[in-house]
């Protein structure tokens, strides 16, 4: 099969990309500009695609602005990541008949429709490997998440553009798609047109290029995306040494740089909301009026909030304090214990969302360098 | 008096205490016996004395008006009862009673606090045995006061 | 089956061990299902009230007898008040057991002290049936235990027979009483340096408040007992018991998976820290 190499689609491949997805019956979502920002949603044509815009971003900062081309995925990542398909905030869990007869709990059924993620980057992609090992790769196994990641057909795309607040190289998280993906783009937009390298990184991702209007990619095509994707590593807007942040966090839990950020953190939770990989969940039961009908939902929840930690009669984190230093010090450190990996994948989303621009990479860099030598 | 040094040098409170300072405690020493529901001594009382504890229990109450008498501490064989008579106004500020028959030795306060201020090395000694029961007690009645099997309000 | 679907059961009986304090007797309905929920000491449950919510209650009946699941439970919120409340015949939904419990295995020809705090003594019950059920296998067993107040001991009836036994030492204290308590007062931690066991060949199984646990297992240090002789349960907020909500995490371990019991030394570090 040729496409075991890497092959060359026009504009109107990638449309019709999209349309044998949806014939396939996967349910196509990809990026879209909705209310000012990128973010995540059905899609169905190219034209539903962000085309021709870019994002300014910085802390607490974030803008489209238009490109002065047409690229179909000019811009880096938006507010939403995949875990709001694969982990979504609301979810029914089981519901309970009350009644003569007894009780009866019935689990909700687990959807069987499967996803076709369409513009996936790399540091999304190796969120998405951490969010499997979470939910997947332990002792117990969340049925919610692997339902919607099982058949899930993933299109990665090879970063153009790296963002103000990206740092994927520095957690070796990126820009190139390594792997993980069905197919994995690359958009090359220059004097001899708008086209995208393609190469396919599973069988199932072979068997769907195969059937699109395809060429092979000459070296020169190859070149082309290479210089796309060494540009893009070569101009990230944050940096962060990854290598002792294990053990730097975990030996500086009572540093005065706690109190420092505390003293800026709101802790409105914007930074675990935006996270590709934070996976926190609470659980709410409801009733109807006669008692006769129960159930349980799970949505998101986060570590900033006061009664994460609740216990009887308070808070164990109480302080913005405690609750800063937890996210901080699960994401870059205690993860590791826990999964074996980072938390981070370098995509820069807290630091773009958060209101007053708290910077993680700043914010190591701070307690490594207050370090004596 | 050799029945009584005995009883004092192989008390927890005075082992190794040296054969000089001991001779000297002894002379303030008497043995004293309670029975079961006596009173050792009562809240205002004069702290005449501090006893050390042979065999049986105390218990360490204050009584609160409509509360009656609530224990706070209970001691036993090896423990020593009595730390007011080291400071003015030398006045109990708890009443103790024996929960069981109790034999101890009681040390007459005033004697010993007169050796003390005679011979200083002897007053250092008491205090370096006084002040470590000081600061358990502390310690421990601050676990009591945390109430720490209590109901969060 | 669904981890977060909670089998329903039914309360067979209840009886009041304090003021706020029940133990409920719970049986799961399906009758075919009941041998999966055998349990192994320090485990803990997940009980529901339909239509309330869902909380963490530590087993503390005896592990050789699944088919009646023993409960203890303190009421403290909207959801440990609605199961005290239940009637006898009443259904909770019931997820476990879960978690890390009590070493048992390592107890094997050493002395066993377990201390306990309050409500502590819950998830050490099972603990404490095991060790006598096998009593040969240990060397001498010592019960430490501290209560608010005579009224708020448990299981008083039990430790009472067990005291009779001859060969189990149970050494009981409180807070603070009145004057008709014959016992010891004085916070649990007094007990330890006056009781009859052998710190170089002890295990301690510690179970109560954080703070009491805290200073317990400094005293038994001081009396020479090792970091990895210790235990302890800890405690912290649940949703999910399965490792997913991300709630019971302290410092690098789960509480519901990794725990509730540690050895000491695991966890040294991370108690000494304020709010982490």
């Amino acid at each position: 099969m040729d496409t075991v190499q890497p092959v060359v689609l026009t504009i109107d491949g990638l449309q019709i990309l999209l349309d044998a997805l949806r014939q396939r019956g996967y349910r196509v979502v990809g990026p879209a500009v909705r209310d000012q920002a990128i973010i995540y949603d059905d899609i169905v044509s190219i034209d539903d695609l962000p085309r021709g815009w870019t994002d300014k971003q910085d802390g607490g900062h974030y803008r489209l602005i238009r490109r002065d081309d047409e690229a179909l995925f000019g811009y880096a990542v938006g507010p939403q990541s995949w875990k709001k398909f694969l982990h979504p905030p609301l979810l029914r869990l089981w519901s309970a008949g009350h009644g003569a007869e007894g009780v009866r709990v019935k689990t909700e059924p687990y959807p069987d429709e499967r996803f076709a993620f369409i513009g996936v980057r790399s540091c999304e992609l190796h969120a998405i490997a951490i969010q499997d090992k979470v939910f997947l790769g332990g002792a117990n196994v969340d049925p919610h998440y692997q339902a919607r990641r099982q058949g899930a057909f993933i299109v990665a795309v090879n970063c153009g553009q790296s963002g103000g607040t990206c740092f994927c190289v520095s957690m070796n998280a990126g820009p190139k798609a390594e792997s993980g993906f069905d197919l994995a783009l690359t958009e090359i937009l220059d004097a001899d047109g708008h086209l995208f390298v393609v190469e396919a990184g599973t069988e199932t991702g072979r068997i769907v290029l195969a059937e699109l209007p395809h060429r092979t990619a000459t070296k020169k095509d190859l070149g082309a995306a290479e210089s796309v994707v060494a540009q893009t590593a070569a101009t990230m807007g944050r940096e962060m040494r990854s290598d002792d942040v294990h053990e730097l966090l975990l030996r500086n839990l009572q540093h005065s740089r706690w109190e420092d950020v505390a003293k800026r953190c709101l802790t409105c939770g914007n930074c675990t909301m935006v996270c590709p990989t934070c996976f926190c969940t609470s659980v709410e039961d409801s009733s109807n009026l006669a008692g006769t009908e129960t159930s349980r939902s799970r949505r998101w929840d986060s570590c900033f909030t006061m009664d994460f930690s609740y216990l009887h009669g308070g808070s164990v984190r109480a302080s913005t304090r405690s609750r800063y230093r937890q996210w901080m010090t699960h994401k870059l450190s205690t993860w590791f214990d826990q999964f074996g990996t980072s938390g981070c994948v370098g995509c820069g989303r807290c630091i773009t969302w958060c209101p007053v621009g708290i910077d993680i990479t700043e914010e190591v860099r701070a307690i490594r360098e207050s370090e004596p030598q | 008096m050799e029945g009584l040094e005995r009883i004092v040098r192989e008390h927890p409170f005075f082992a190794g205490l040296e054969e000089g300072f001991l001779n000297l405690v002894c002379g303030c020493a008497k043995n004293v016996r309670f029975e079961a529901g006596q009173y050792l001594f009562h809240e205002g009382e004069p702290a005449d004395n501090f006893y050390l504890i042979r065999h049986g229990r105390i218990a360490l109450e204050l009584t609160a008006p409509g509360r009656g008498a609530i224990v706070f501490q209970t001691l036993a064989e090896g423990e020593i009862v009595g730390v007011s008579w080291v400071i003015p106004p030398y006045r109990w500020t708890y009443d103790a009673r024996a929960l069981d028959l109790v034999r101890a030795v009681a040390i007459d306060a005033a004697c010993l606090r007169q050796k003390c201020e005679a011979d200083h090395d002897l007053g250092y000694e008491m205090m370096k045995r006084f002040l470590p029961v000081l600061v358990q007690r502390l310690q421990a009645t601050r676990l009591q006061i945390l109430d720490v099997y209590g109901v969060p309000s | 089956m669904d981890p977060m679907t909670p089998h329903v059961a039914r309360v067979r009986r209840k009886r009041r061990d304090a003021a706020d304090v029940w133990t409920l007797e719970l049986e799961i309905e399906d009758g075919n299902l009941r041998q999966r929920f055998a349990f192994t000491p320090g485990q803990f449950n997940m009980l529901t009230v339909f239509g309330v919510g869902e909380v963490p209650i530590s087993l503390s009946g005896d592990a050789a007898e699944p088919g009646s699941l023993i409960h203890t439970v303190r009421a403290v919120g909207a959801v440990s008040g609605a199961l005290t409340r239940l009637a006898s015949g009443a259904a909770v939904g019931l997820r476990g057991p879960f978690g890390a419990g009590w070493p048992m295995d390592e107890a094997t020809g050493r002395d066993v002290v377990i201390l306990a705090g309050g409500l502590g003594l819950a998830p050490l019950r099972p603990a404490l049936y095991q060790l006598i059920a096998t009593r040969g296998r240990y060397g001498k067993i010592v019960v430490l235990y501290g209560a608010r107040s005579p009224n708020d001991i448990l299981f008083h009836s039990e430790l009472a027979a067990w005291r009779r036994r001859l060969d189990v030492d149970i050494q009981v204290t409180v807070d603070h009483a009145a004057s008709s308590w014959n016992g010891h007062v004085g916070v649990v931690t007094t007990l330890i340096p006056r009781a009859d066991f052998d710190p170089l060949h002890a295990i301690a199984l510690v179970c109560g408040p954080e703070v009491m646990m805290r200073f317990a297992i400094a005293t038994l240090r001081d009396v020479g007992l090792s970091e990895e002789s210790i235990y302890l349960s800890m405690e912290r907020n649940m949703k999910c018991a399965i490792g997913f909500c991300g709630h019971c995490q302290f410092g690098t371990v789960f509480v519901c998976r990794d725990g509730p019991v540690f050895r000491h030394d695991r966890v040294r570090s991370l108690l000494a820290i304020k709010e982490i």
